[in-house]
């Protein structure tokens, strides 16, 4: 089915009834096997089980940054080709990218505590991670204080595109500057240097994490459309009594 | 209750906005006040309504309750609507009429300019018509003798004008005192006339 | 004693719905006190030390921000008008109005104050002393705002008048709060005489403050 025909939301409400509850059985069904996988990872020998909040902490951060991109090509669709349903997609992953990101915060929080001695430090990575938190923060502030959708709708693509420009600073950020934070161990050039052992179980999660997100941001994206057509349906209806 | 103004003068901004004003409104009787813009139509009821100062005169109110001022008496229906976007018909209107007086009950106030089908719609998206008839629910949920009208009948329609010149009998006829500045009749055929002309 | 809480419902109502309410302040705040370490360096033992000053002036320009329409909203819609004209003083009125302003803009920013202090490595045995002065000191900065809302309103003004007139007269509180908070870190006793000038402040601003700023309505808007 061509992404335009999509672009019908009564077709695309229909299409997302139907899909979600096999969306959502097979997230779970990944969750229990990336589960299972986790738990029985080996211990790191110098911090024993806490390493185990990386299965949980490295995919929230995955799809922190996922939920921005998904926003900054939901803008390009909005201002650049006009796709109906394209600020619906961007305005519903924002709460769920901001939701990951701070999750990603606290978990790399609490592990740092014992690991590192504290909660936080102001280092690259850690610090880029909370500006896009910021960001974040600043397009749910947009998308609230927008009495009209659609010029909420527009004035927050600008900013999702302008953002997004922070997401190469994050990836990048413990290779260019010399920080507390490790440095990357999963997507490199040369392969990646962790173990298979935590690896396999590691991606299973962020592909169980992933599918959590597509599930989300189509319901989302569901609520977000009939709330609309009851504004419409409230607007109809003030016009209906007399002046 | 006798309104009685004797040699009202006001200015604004430095300028006389009029001088020498006296009138006598008895229990049940209403003023017209017309004139051109900028006459000073708006500042007077203003004054009456104790948001501005007049310069010198005398303003009493006999017979009203002793210990409130003619401005806890009073409704004042300006140009604006006083009116929140944000906030339902009904709780604007709650919200009034629990600040104004005591706590009555709205529903009444919504049937008299039928407004009740919308009572939990937000107000933003009344149109100019229905915020002007909100307002004029807040003059019948809080009842106060007198009435400052500030050219009641813009943006009604005429079914909505013809009501409000019935609620107007209604509160003369149940001894109230009006005072309405407007361009052109508003239905009060019996009402005194000020004439106000800037000089 | 009911018109009292209808205006302090309502207003919290709006402060809610309209703008963002409690979550632009605490953002704001979030913001500002993230700004910090980009400009003075990521040096925690540096941070630590200018820890208290930092929240304090985050919490300062965030109270700030929406005094800014306290009073011109219901200037703009004609409410101000009928405010005037209820039984209640004006005064009364323009204090719930602050009580509204202080419990939907400046709580929120006491509450996660403990959080900012932890990022800028202040010692976490302070940080519930921390919030505390903050607690103390916020409402002094409420009330002083008010007289700097109702003046912009009457002027006309907005935005940096706003400012230029009301910080000025915070500095006391800024200068009691830091040293309160400072205390409570570094002092023998975590809360000295700094801590009890604050709360003097708080409740000399919370009569003084809308008494200014009803005279300051009245006259302007004549």
């Amino acid at each position: 089915m061509p992404v335009i025909d999509l672009a019908n939301p009564t077709r695309f409400l229909n299409l997302v009834n139907r899909a979600l509850p096999w969306l959502i059985a097979t997230t779970i069904v990944l969750f229990a096997i990336g589960l299972f996988r986790a738990m029985n990872a080996p211990d790191d020998y110098q911090q024993g089980a806490t390493v185990k909040i990386m299965f949980l902490h490295v995919p929230a951060a995955w799809l922190g940054m996922l939920g921005w991109a998904v926003m900054a090509i939901s803008a390009l669709g909005t201002l650049v080709w006009r796709h109906p349903l394209a600020d619906v997609a961007g305005k519903a992953a924002a709460p769920i990218g901001a939701a990951f990101t701070f999750i990603c915060l606290v978990t790399g929080s609490l592990w740092g505590r014992p690991t590192w001695g504290t909660y936080w430090v102001w280092d690259a990575r850690l610090t880029s991670m909370l500006v896009l938190l910021l960001l974040y923060l600043g397009v749910l502030a947009l998308y609230w204080t927008a009495e009209d959708p659609g010029r909420g709708a527009r004035t927050a693509a600008v900013l999702s595109l302008v953002g997004a420009v922070n997401l190469p600073i994050i990836k990048f950020s413990v290779d260019w500057w010399n920080t507390l934070h490790q440095p990357a161990s999963v997507f490199r050039i040369d392969g990646s240097t962790i173990d298979p052992a935590i690896l396999t179980p590691l991606l299973i999660m962020a592909l169980a994490f992933t599918l959590l997100f597509v599930t989300l941001h189509l319901a989302v994206m569901r609520n977000e459309i009939l709330r609309r057509r009851v504004r419409s349906m409230r607007l109809l209806q003030a016009q209906e009594v007399h002046a | 209750m006798e309104l009685r103004a004797e040699e009202l003068t006001c200015s604004r901004g430095g300028r006389e906005v009029f001088r020498g004003l006296s009138f006598n409104l008895a229990a049940g009787q209403a003023l017209l006040v017309s004139g051109r813009n900028g006459a000073g139509k708006s500042s007077l009821l203003r004054v009456i309504a104790g948001l501005i100062r007049f310069v010198s005169g005398r303003l009493t109110l006999e017979g009203g309750a002793a210990e409130a001022t003619i401005a806890e008496q009073a409704h004042y229906l300006g140009h604006l609507d006083a009116l929140k976007p944000a906030l339902t018909v009904a709780e604007n209107l709650e919200f009034w009429a629990e600040f104004l007086g005591t706590r009555s009950a709205i529903k009444p106030a919504l049937e008299t300019v039928d407004l009740v089908r919308l009572a939990n719609l937000p107000a933003a998206y009344l149109s100019s018509g229905q915020r002007r008839r909100l307002s004029i629910a807040r003059l019948i949920a809080v009842p106060r003798p007198i009435w400052l009208l500030d050219e009641p009948t813009s943006a009604l329609d005429a079914p909505s004008q013809k009501r409000l010149a019935g609620l107007m009998h209604d509160h003369l006829a149940g001894g109230g005192i009006i005072v309405a500045a407007a361009h052109g009749p508003i239905g009060l055929e019996r009402a005194r006339e000020l004439k106000m002309d800037s000089e | 004693m009911s018109a009292l809480i209808s205006l302090l419902v309502r207003d919290m109502r709006l402060a809610v719905r309209v703008g963002g309410g409690a979550f632009m302040g605490a953002l704001f705040f979030l913001i500002v006190v993230t700004m910090m370490p980009f400009a003075v360096g990521p040096d925690l033992v540096l941070l630590a030390r200018i820890g208290p000053a930092i929240l304090w002036l985050g919490a300062l320009l965030a109270s700030l921000l929406a005094l800014d329409r306290l009073f011109a909203t219901d200037h703009e819609d004609g409410s101000l008008d009928l405010l005037m004209m209820g039984g209640m003083p004006l005064e009364l009125a323009v204090a719930v109005k602050g009580i509204a302003h202080w419990l939907t803009t400046a709580l929120p920013l006491v509450l996660i104050a403990p959080l900012l202090g932890m990022m800028l490595n202040v010692e976490l045995h302070a940080l519930g002393w921390l919030t505390l002065t903050l607690a103390a000191g916020t409402p002094a900065l409420t009330f002083i705002g008010l007289i700097g809302a109702a003046l912009s309103v009457a002027l006309r003004r907005g935005g940096l008048l706003l400012a230029v007139l009301v910080l000025p007269l915070t500095v006391p509180v800024l200068i009691f709060g830091v040293a309160a908070a400072n205390a409570a870190i570094t002092g023998p006793a975590p809360l000295g005489p700094a801590f009890t000038i604050l709360c003097a402040l708080s409740l000399a601003s919370l009569v003084l403050g809308p008494v200014a700023a009803a005279a300051a309505l009245r006259h302007g808007l004549e």
